[in-house]
């Protein structure tokens, strides 16, 4: 591998890298973003789509700087986006809770794998926004019918997550631990549920996209306070710029809540030198 | 216990069995398959025998009877004159793979074993005798290193480690360096050797090498299948300690050659 400055040049092979690869990611990022607003104006200049259903992305952006001046000086809509947070951040927690334990009876014991994983599928093949209505005839149009709906989507990936990992330990591990006379207690808790942890990570990830569709459609359904509320207010004005500068604020949100996972798991799973394909799931 | 084993040198005590088999056997009544028959084996103290024979001719079986992970269908299995009815702390266990836990250290996946059985504070209390384990096998400075920074032979030298923080009265091989490339797996046979000679271990090796069963062991019992049985037990007399150069002498190549003759040469693998 070393250059060799003895040897003829002819002689000498060296790897090519195409011109590409020397590009750095951000320019590339930035060259479709620009090639997807030019797209965007072109189509608005043309004329051929009206302004209500497809706004310029000049009216978008002065949208999206009244959004964030209002944000940033604390206005109502602060307070709007607070509601959602707090519905997301309560349904997370919740359905992390409630979909680890549920994980770990599934996944551990044969009474869980048989009587109650069934009816998890069976549950989660059901289209779970049909359950919105439900939640609000029980617990009303507050915050409370949007995080059970939240928490309703995002608990079954993180069941799965929980019980996979919970198979991940290899018969190596399990006959160590049977040798070193484990007890079922210790095996679950110092190799199985370690070992599991990036599976349990999957969940989480996955889970942290689906409560925030849970907390907006349980506001686009339920109607309350929420960032969601103001969304459905703008599209009922036929506002669409305003529609798409909300959305990126709850698109910023959503990366949030993603990134606090990818840095829970980065902490936790010290050991798994994660690259950033596994880091995006 | 070990300051008693100095001062009697073994060869001037008769040996004392450490592990006995008496006519061990496993059927599998749901498919009705003898997978062991009738197996007689007695580990004298600081002895190393070895068993080989092919893929599926009951080894494996053997081994987890052994280490009480299965009860036989018949016989007697007596460890240090008392019955084995499950695991025990004093035998030790090592595997092909190294089966280090990655977010614990080197010394936390040694002491693994006592951690299991008496607790954290008693695991800590061993961290001295970890470290003078980890020095005996070479790895000396190690402790605080994840497993993922390990080579695969200094991962078997910390399973090594493992193993003996116990101090286990009997050792169980199941293949321990097969995982590891050939030069590495001939160095670590010898720094098993070593290791077992410095404690005066008693040691049973399962293999599918001949020449690592030979240049090992006191005793090779070369094992047939279908029943699994001992149909012959090979007396290597060999001078200890053992070197690599043995590989190439007459002795060693006729001794092979011996256990090569009784094995069935079409299921072995």
């Amino acid at each position: 591998m070393s250059d060799t400055a003895a040897d003829p040049p002819s002689t000498v092979w060296v790897e090519k890298t195409s011109w590409y690869d020397r590009v750095p990611r951000w320019v590339s990022m930035l060259a479709i973003f620009v090639l997807a607003v030019s797209i965007w104006e072109a189509v608005h200049v043309s004329g051929l789509v009206s302004g209500i259903i497809l706004p310029s992305p000049a009216e978008t952006w002065r949208n999206i700087v009244f959004v964030g001046s209002n944000l940033l000086a604390g206005g109502y809509m602060l307070t709007a986006l607070w509601i959602t947070i707090q519905e997301v951040a309560y349904a997370f927690v919740l359905a992390t809770l409630i979909g680890f334990t549920l994980g770990v009876v599934v996944g551990e014991t044969t009474f869980g794998e048989r009587a109650i994983m069934p009816y998890l599928v069976a549950i989660d093949t059901m289209p779970k926004v049909a359950f919105a209505p439900l939640f609000i005839a029980w617990l009303g149009f507050g915050l409370e019918s949007k995080v059970a709906l939240a928490t309703f989507i995002a608990t079954f990936p993180i069941v799965v997550g929980t019980a996979a990992g919970l198979h991940a330990a290899d018969e190596n591990a399990r006959m160590l631990f049977r040798t070193m006379g484990a007890s079922r207690w210790q095996t679950l808790v110092k190799m199985k549920l370690p070992t599991g942890m990036p599976q349990f990570f999957t969940g989480l990830k996955i889970a942290s996209v689906g409560v925030m569709a849970g907390a907006i459609t349980g506001e686009f359904l339920g109607g309350g306070k929420g960032f969601g509320e103001l969304i459905r207010i703008a599209s009922t004005n036929l506002d669409t710029a305003r529609v798409f500068a909300l959305i990126v604020y709850l698109s910023f949100v959503g990366l949030a809540c993603f990134g606090l996972v990818v840095f829970l798991q980065r902490r936790l799973i010290f050991w798994q030198r994660s690259s950033a394909a596994s880091a995006s799931m | 216990m070990s300051v008693a084993r100095q001062a009697l040198s073994p060869a001037t005590v008769a040996a004392r069995p450490v592990y006995q088999l008496r006519g061990v056997s496993k059927t599998y009544a749901k498919r009705n398959i003898q997978a062991l028959g009738a197996v007689d084996l007695t580990l004298t103290e600081g002895s190393f025998c070895s068993v080989i024979g092919a893929s599926g001719c009951g080894k494996s079986t053997l081994l987890k009877i052994m280490a009480g992970l299965a009860p036989p269908s018949a016989g007697s299995v007596m460890l240090e004159g008392k019955p084995v009815v499950g695991p025990r702390r004093d035998i030790g266990m090592m595997f092909q793979q190294a089966t280090l836990f990655p977010w614990r250290t080197t010394i936390e996946n040694i002491v693994l074993p006592i951690e299991i059985r008496d607790g954290k504070q008693a695991a800590r209390a061993k961290h001295d005798e970890a470290r003078r384990l980890l020095e005996l096998v070479g790895l000396k400075g190690f402790e605080g290193v994840y497993p993922s920074e390990l080579s695969g032979g200094m991962a078997q030298r910390a399973a090594i480690c493992r193993m003996l923080i116990t101090e286990p009265a009997v050792l169980l091989l199941d293949e321990p360096f097969s995982a590891l490339d050939e030069l590495t797996r001939e160095y670590m046979n010898m720094e098993l050797q070593r290791i077992c000679l410095e404690r005066n271990a008693t040691a049973f090796l399962v293999t599918h090498s001949i020449p690592e069963a030979v240049i090992l062991s006191d005793v090779v019992h070369v094992m047939s299948p279908r029943p699994g049985r001992f149909v012959e037990s090979i007396e290597i007399d060999l001078p200890r300690p053992r070197t690599l150069d043995m590989i190439t002498t007459p002795r060693f190549g006729a001794l092979v050659d011996r256990i090569r003759a009784r094995l069935d040469k079409g299921s072995f693998l």
